[in-house]
């Protein structure tokens, strides 16, 4: 009984390298590299100046408050994100409401919208003039309350869509049990479902910290030149000042803070992983019962209401109001190349980021998909030889350097990109495919975050039964893993599609001028003066907004033809 | 048993799926791969090559049909790489100058030359028709390293109607703005990532010198001057005389802008307004000049240089101002009526050399920023 598994784990462990080894070059070649050479030649590079200049940095009073202001305004992000979307994960994962299907993709739409386009949205709801202003007098901007809002406002999709993929597949009859068995409705949901969702919520809450943490338009923006964080910083002295031995020493600082985030979390998630029951996410949602449930209902939809769709609106109505009353001028004006701001007519930007996004989505899948089953193959934990230890340590590794991209500046891999993909085999500054590829360096975490928690959930018994019946551990992984991380590959895409329309800082570094992105074209018309140039980047953002909504419906009705009622 | 044979029968699809998609991706790094050689290879030709490559900031622009009339006669074909905001672009420059992105970089300004110069950015080159261009714009005429291809100003602007309404007169110096009469009124950008506000903080340097220009701006600041992140946010939120501006609720009528925002706010308006709504106050202004030259290590040199003198021809000059909304540097440009109709001429902005720019910039702005963002 005992060689059969332990033989499956052998070949398994030779199996994981082989997976692994397309992520590690992948983020060897297009993340590591470009980064390890820029922050070489901020420190060595032509001043002279020595690897000593950390503490020299580290030492500014200014840095230390930039430091400080970075972490608590992460930190507070997280905790407040959490605690408006998980209400909303909830909803959408076990509420049937009309509409439903819609409302996920719009809330989702946020996520994508270019932090320059969103900050006019939010000035005109909480700055000057703005609608709070104009009800009752408050004005929020260049405080640290617009920030967080922002920051709510933008990673609302990433709780409700991480954690809610999970809820909807938590089999709702334990719950049901642990109530039959006396338990009261939130001592069941408290010791049943939340340790089961422990490792998404951790999922979430570590995306939203690292979103935050390396925040940039929206605390330029709403903030203010008063506040700054590392990101800030590194933009500046990188693309500004051109101080490449600060900027260096700034990375290598926010290096280590995420690093330091993703230890904590490798061992908090650790400890709670457990395998799940999982079901159909098609079974366990149906229609709201009891006052409870429509009470929370209607706040979930009261706060999308407020904080995502009011928004939204704001910018859907200023592409609307034309110095003639209200009409289509703009996007008409969308269709013609003059002005000499694009070589294109700007509605062209849609086909390119269309492209740019299937082809980043595409790598992020791949190279994803790989890494995730690189990491729960097989489970250390259940090898009870306990000789894992070195592998279980390679699968940190792994784990971890998937994660960094998130937490290192654009503008360092941007840089970093022109000094090293220069010469041939890889002479790739100026071909298109640099775009995907730096969009799926954002992508990928979001494929592996989204597919671990359920994969690691799959129960090992079934895993090992499939290996004692003489399955190969890449049919063992097909026939058991696949079709149960289906949802998961489903909503880790479209995280990666949204990632890919709405990225902006290393796509703006590559982007070539006749094939400009959504995102791009929107900054290019808001930096000119004239109301015909504002006009169209606002039609342009809400053609951006429609375009990520229409794409990821289209998206998560791709799911498999037996499940063929329900939410997906 | 048939349970079985379904599961196998739907995972098959599924796996067929995955390894096209992992195909797809193989197909697509090889092909990157290969058309990274083919690129390599086509560069490598050297002086022969057809295709020359300009590398510039983001506000580069230029009618069709003015660039396709320069690849018909000089038969090369331009390719443009945009390389962020001005300051980025020349950094990047900076960066690759070891194996340049391109053979010829336009929009390295007066603020920056000092920097792109010291790096040795650029190889000399007169080109024809610097005859044509004033003294005053020519900062590298001994070494013409850089020719200069456009100029404009950094001006306060200010909204015509909220003037005209609360019956005042607009500001004309730098010293009216620190009148009480216009407290609260002015947003400018923060001078350490904005052009701009730099142009601006050079300006009342240049007005009031090294040691009196940090009073100037504490004699602002107490007047309730507000300082924003970018243009964008200055001018498209905050100032109440731009069409976004209104719409955003703007309500400072005063903003650190261009000479040449008036001619821009009318002309994209449809339909165009007799006047701008946008006035200049003419006495705030700091001079900047664009300049380009050949990149050291251009692949293509010969083609570079026949680009520097498409620059400075009539037929580029002139088409400037409603493409980049700069004035010309040559004297037998004369820019489209559409432009001067609106134009607000600028007698003398304040100057500063580019060397004076580089040595102080940085204590200047960290100073500035320690007196106005604190």
């Amino acid at each position: 009984m005992k060689s059969a598994p332990a033989d499956a784990s052998r070949r398994g462990g030779a199996a994981r390298l082989v997976l692994m080894a397309g992520p590690v070059a992948f983020f060897g070649v297009f993340f590591a590299y470009p980064v390890v050479a820029i922050v070489r030649r901020g420190l060595y590079g032509d001043g002279g100046r020595r690897a000593g200049r950390i503490l020299d940095v580290l030492g500014q009073p200014d840095v230390r408050h930039v430091l400080w202001f970075t972490v608590w305004q992460a930190l507070a992000s997280t905790a407040l994100t959490l605690l408006v979307a998980l209400p909303g994960a909830y909803v959408f994962a076990r509420l049937d409401f009309p509409g439903k299907q819609v409302l996920r993709a719009v809330v989702t739409v946020p996520f994508v919208l270019p932090t320059v386009v969103a900050g006019t949205a939010f000035l005109a709801l909480l700055g000057q003039g703005g609608l709070l202003d104009q009800l009752w007098g408050v004005r929020l901007d260049t405080t640290v309350w617009a920030i967080l809002i922002a920051h709510v406002f933008f990673n609302y999709a990433v709780v409700v869509r991480t954690v809610g993929g999970l809820w909807a597949q938590l089999d709702p009859r334990q719950e049901e049990a642990a109530r039959m068995l006396g338990a009261s409705r939130f001592a069941a949901w408290r010791k049943v479902t939340l340790p089961a969702l422990g490792p998404a919520v951790a999922a979430a809450a570590l995306m939203v910290f690292l979103f935050t943490f390396t925040s940039f338009g929206v605390v330029q923006i709403l903030g203010g030149p008063g506040y700054s964080t590392l990101e800030v910083e590194i933009y500046r002295q990188t693309a500004q000042i051109f101080d490449l031995s600060t900027a260096a020493a700034l990375t290598i600082v926010q290096f280590a803070a995420v690093g330091l985030i993703l230890a904590v979390h490798a061992r908090t998630v650790r400890r709670r992983e457990s395998a799940l029951r999982l079901v159909d996410a098609a079974h366990t949602a149906r229609r709201p019962r009891g006052a409870g449930q429509w009470g929370l209902l209607a706040g979930v939809l009261a706060t999308i209401g407020l904080l995502l769709l009011l928004p939204l609106g704001v910018l859907v109505a200023r592409s609307l109001d034309t110095p003639g009353g209200y009409g289509f001028a703009y996007y008409r004006a969308l269709t013609s190349a003059d002005g000499g701001t694009f070589l294109v007519p700007p509605i062209d930007a849609i086909g390119n980021s269309l492209r740019y996004a299937f082809a980043a989505t595409a790598i992020a899948l791949v190279i994803g998909s790989l890494a995730a089953a690189a990491l729960t193959l097989p489970r250390p934990r259940t090898d009870s030889t306990g000789g894992t230890t070195s592998a279980g340590r390679l699968v940190r590794g792994l784990d971890a350097l998937l994660m960094l991209p998130l937490g290192v500046s654009a503008v360092t891999v941007g840089f970093g990109f022109l000094i090293t993909l220069d010469k041939p085999p890889l002479d790739l500054r100026s071909s298109w495919i640099l775009v995907p590829l730096a969009q799926a360096l954002v992508g990928v975490p979001f494929v592996v975050r989204t597919m671990l928690p359920v994969l690691r959930a799959v129960d090992g018994r079934l895993r090992e039964a499939a290996a004692v019946l003489g399955a190969s551990p890449l049919r063992v992984w097909r026939e058991v893993d696949l079709p149960m991380v289906r949802r998961a590959m489903l909503i880790a895409a479209g995280f990666a599609f949204a990632v890919s329309l709405g990225e902006f800082g290393a796509t703006v570094f590559i982007a070539r001028p006749d094939r400009p992105t959504l995102p791009v074209a929107v900054a290019r018309l808001l930096g000119r003066a004239g109301d015909l140039n504002y006009g169209q980047a606002m039609a342009l953002s809400t053609v951006l907004m429609i375009v990520c909504a229409v794409a990821l419906l289209v998206l998560e009705r791709l799911r498999p033809a037996k499940a063929s009622t329900g939410e997906f | 048993m048939s349970n079985v044979s379904n599961v196998k029968n739907t995972s098959k699809k599924t796996y067929a799926a995955v390894a096209v998609a992992t195909g797809l991706g193989m197909v697509a790094l090889s092909a990157c791969g290969s058309s990274s050689g083919g690129s390599g290879s086509g560069s490598a030709d050297g002086g022969g090559s057809k295709t020359v490559t300009l590398v510039s900031h983001d506000s580069w622009a230029v009618s069709d049909k003015v660039l396709k009339d320069f690849e018909k006669t000089s038969g090369y074909k331009v390719r443009v790489l945009k390389d962020g905001d001005a300051g980025e672009a020349v950094n990047k420059a900076i960066l690759t100058k070891d194996n340049p992105q391109g053979d010829v970089f336009f929009g390295v300004d007066n603020t920056l030359l000092s920097r792109a110069l010291d790096n040795g950015l650029f190889t000399p080159y007169r080109a024809k028709g610097l005859d044509q261009v004033p003294a005053r714009y020519q900062l590298d005429a001994a070494k013409h390293r850089v020719t200069p291809i456009d100029s404009g100003s950094i001006c306060v602007n200010y909204d015509k109607k909220y003037f005209a309404d609360h019956k005042l007169t607009p500001p004309t110096s730098f010293a009216d703005l620190t009148k009480p009469a216009y407290k609260n009124l002015l947003v400018t950008e923060n001078a350490s990532t904005s052009s701009p506000g730099l142009g601006f903080l050079l300006g009342s340097a240049a007005q009031y010198g090294d040691n009196g220009w940090q009073s100037y701006w504490k004699k602002l600041k107490a007047n309730g001057v507000k300082v924003v992140d970018g243009w964008e946010q200055a001018y498209n939120k905050e100032f109440s005389g731009s069409s976004a501006g209104k719409k955003a609720g703007g309500r400072r009528p005063l903003v650190v802008s261009y000479a040449s925002s008036p001619p821009a706010e009318a002309i994209y308006t449809k339909p165009e307004p007799e006047t701008s709504p946008v006035g200049v106050s003419t006495g705030t202004c700091f001079r900047q000049i664009e300049f380009a030259g050949v990149l050291h290590g251009a692949k293509n040199v010969k083609g570079a240089k026949s680009f520097i003198d498409f620059l400075l021809t009539k037929e580029f000059q002139q088409d400037m101002p409603l493409n980049m909304f700069v004035d010309p540097v040559t004297e037998n440009a004369t820019p489209p009526a559409d432009y001067t109709k609106y134009e607000v001429k600028v007698a003398h902005p304040e100057t500063m050399s580019p060397r004076k720019i580089a040595d102080n910039r940085d204590d200047w702005v960290k100073s500035w920023s320690s007196i106005v963002l604190k």
